[in-house]
């Protein structure tokens, strides 16, 4: 179980998560949309500790940090239990699809190397890369660095996998390639937070969504029920304007 | 109008040269070596923004870039025995290798700072979130990169280092200048004599060149489509 309790962080003056509460059971995929700036990219951030959150606890699953009480062995430790999926992919430009997937497996793990090359090459096969393994990032199309991407975090075995716009910087040509594996990968019982702008792939996918706006979570319920019976106005209103308008079905 | 340039001269001047070479090049070589550890040094520094450290870092890159080469080889080898007299045995080899690294190591540090600094920071963020630590990530995935951002400008430097070190003449080391000069007082042929000298430090350079494409071509290759 992921539990986030009264987490806030601010820029500045800019408040960006203002108190969120928010639990995420093993297994569960749970999808988190909202309009720009609303704070999505940074609580993934703050869940995977990328950013340092000002206030607040967090527990994923057998981890626990409280703000207030700090250290970097717990930050340490406590990113170890999640592995994020980035917008743009942010595969390690020096290392080839095969080391991209191994590298964590090596040096922070410890796992040898012919381990973490058979590791790799079944997760790489899963993702459908098994011909591209020896290529450099720059060699490979949009859709295939980042499955590339997700191989490197299913790698590590993380407690859960956070998905921050995975598709949203892909050509459209790519997207659905990225989506399936996405979903593949959702069907194996994985626990998974994704923040997506793809309406449909959230219903399809997600256990649960969560809809954010300026820092808080306004609505939170099944796919069904958000997308098809959305309550609050500013859910109707996101909704109406990246024209998954079936709330007024 | 008769030239006089004697060519057969120039070629017979070789060999009474080349073997001044290695020592030009064990000076440039070492120096290199030292201020390329400085310079790294300083360059984290640099970017740690600690407060009294990167502040100390900035004045030494100001200092040393701003005086002159040879009045810092003069600082160190006629200076500072006179104040820390345990300094006179230096020889005049060591001083002029710490005076060139001193000075090396200023431009290296900025060089080193803008090529870590060009290194896209998902690429540190991405380690981070599939578990490696920072010191993981810096060796493994940041420093390969700023190396081959780095390569490019540090390669110059080394060449404009090879030249200075014939700087090291004045404090009396022979290094290939000074025994180029010694043959030419004792002959007075100076064009050939120098010019022989220019013709050797363009081949050093020249052969560098070709191993610095070759370092090259190696790191793009993880780059090329
Ligand atoms: N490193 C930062 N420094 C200052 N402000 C930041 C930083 N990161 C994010 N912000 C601000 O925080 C707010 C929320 O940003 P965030 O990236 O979390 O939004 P988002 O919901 O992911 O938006 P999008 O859908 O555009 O990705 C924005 O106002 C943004 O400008
Ligand atoms: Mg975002």
């Amino acid at each position: 179980m992921i539990t986030v309790k009264n987490l806030k962080k601010r820029f500045g003056d800019n408040v960006v998560l203002d108190g969120i509460n928010l639990e995420v059971k093993e297994g569960e995929v749970l999808a988190i949309i909202g309009p720009s700036g609303s704070g999505k990219s940074t609580l993934l951030r703050c869940l995977n500790l990328l950013e340092k959150p000002d206030e607040g606890e967090l527990i994923i699953g057998d981890k626990q940090l409280d703000v207030h009480k700090m250290s970097s062995k717990k930050i340490y430790q406590l990113r170890q239990q999640t592995a994020m999926v980035f917008q743009h992919y942010n595969l390690f430009k020096n290392k080839t699809a095969l080391e991209n997937v191994t590298e964590a497996l090596i040096i922070a793990k410890k796992i040898k190397k012919p381990e973490a090359e058979k590791i790799a090459m079944k997760i790489l096969n899963q993702v459908g890369l098994e011909d591209k393994v020896h290529q450099y990032p720059v060699t490979l199309s949009g859709g295939q660095q980042q499955r590339v991407g997700i191989a490197r975090a299913l790698a590590v075995n993380p407690y859960a996998i956070l998905f921050d716009e995975p598709t949203s910087a892909l050509d459209p040509e790519w997207v659905s390639e990225v989506l399936q594996v996405i979903k593949k990968i959702a069907e194996q019982n994985s626990t998974m937070i994704i923040v997506t702008h793809e309406m449909q792939f959230a219903e399809e996918v997600a256990d649960r969504v969560i809809f954010m706006a300026d820092g808080n979570i306004v609505e939170e319920n099944t796919p069904k029920e958000i997308f098809h019976n959305p309550q609050s106005p500013r859910t109707k209103q996101f909704l109406r304007r990246v024209g998954s308008g079936e709330e007024d079905v | 109008m008769d030239l006089n340039i004697d060519f057969g001269y120039l070629i017979s001047l070789i060999p009474d040269l080349l073997p001044f070479i290695p020592l030009t090049l064990f000076l440039a070589i070492v120096t290199m070596v030292i201020a390329v550890v400085l310079g790294m040094g300083i360059a984290l520094v640099l970017r740690s923004g600690l407060p009294v450290l990167t502040h100390l870092a900035f004045t030494y890159v100001s200092f040393f870039r701003a005086i002159p080469s040879l009045v810092q080889l003069f600082l160190i080898y006629y200076g500072l025995p006179q104040i820390f007299p345990a300094l006179s045995g230096m020889t005049a080899i060591a001083a002029a290798i710490l005076g060139l690294s001193l000075k090396q190591a200023a431009y290296l540090a900025e060089i080193f700072r803008a090529a870590l600094g060009s290194v896209d920071k998902g690429q540190m963020e991405a380690c981070l979130s599939v578990g490696m630590t920072r010191v993981q990530a810096f060796r493994r995935v940041i420093l390969p990169q700023a190396i081959r951002n780095a390569i490019p400008a540090t390669g110059n430097q080394f060449i404009g280092l090879i030249k200075e070190t014939s700087l090291a003449f004045t404090l009396g080391v022979v290094e290939l200048f000074a025994q180029g000069r010694i043959l030419a007082a004792s002959s007075l042929r100076f064009f050939e004599t120098y010019l022989a000298l220019a013709l050797l430090y363009w081949a050093m350079i020249i052969i560098y060149t070709f191993i610095q494409q070759a370092i090259e071509k190696k790191i793009e290759r993880p780059y090329q489509s």
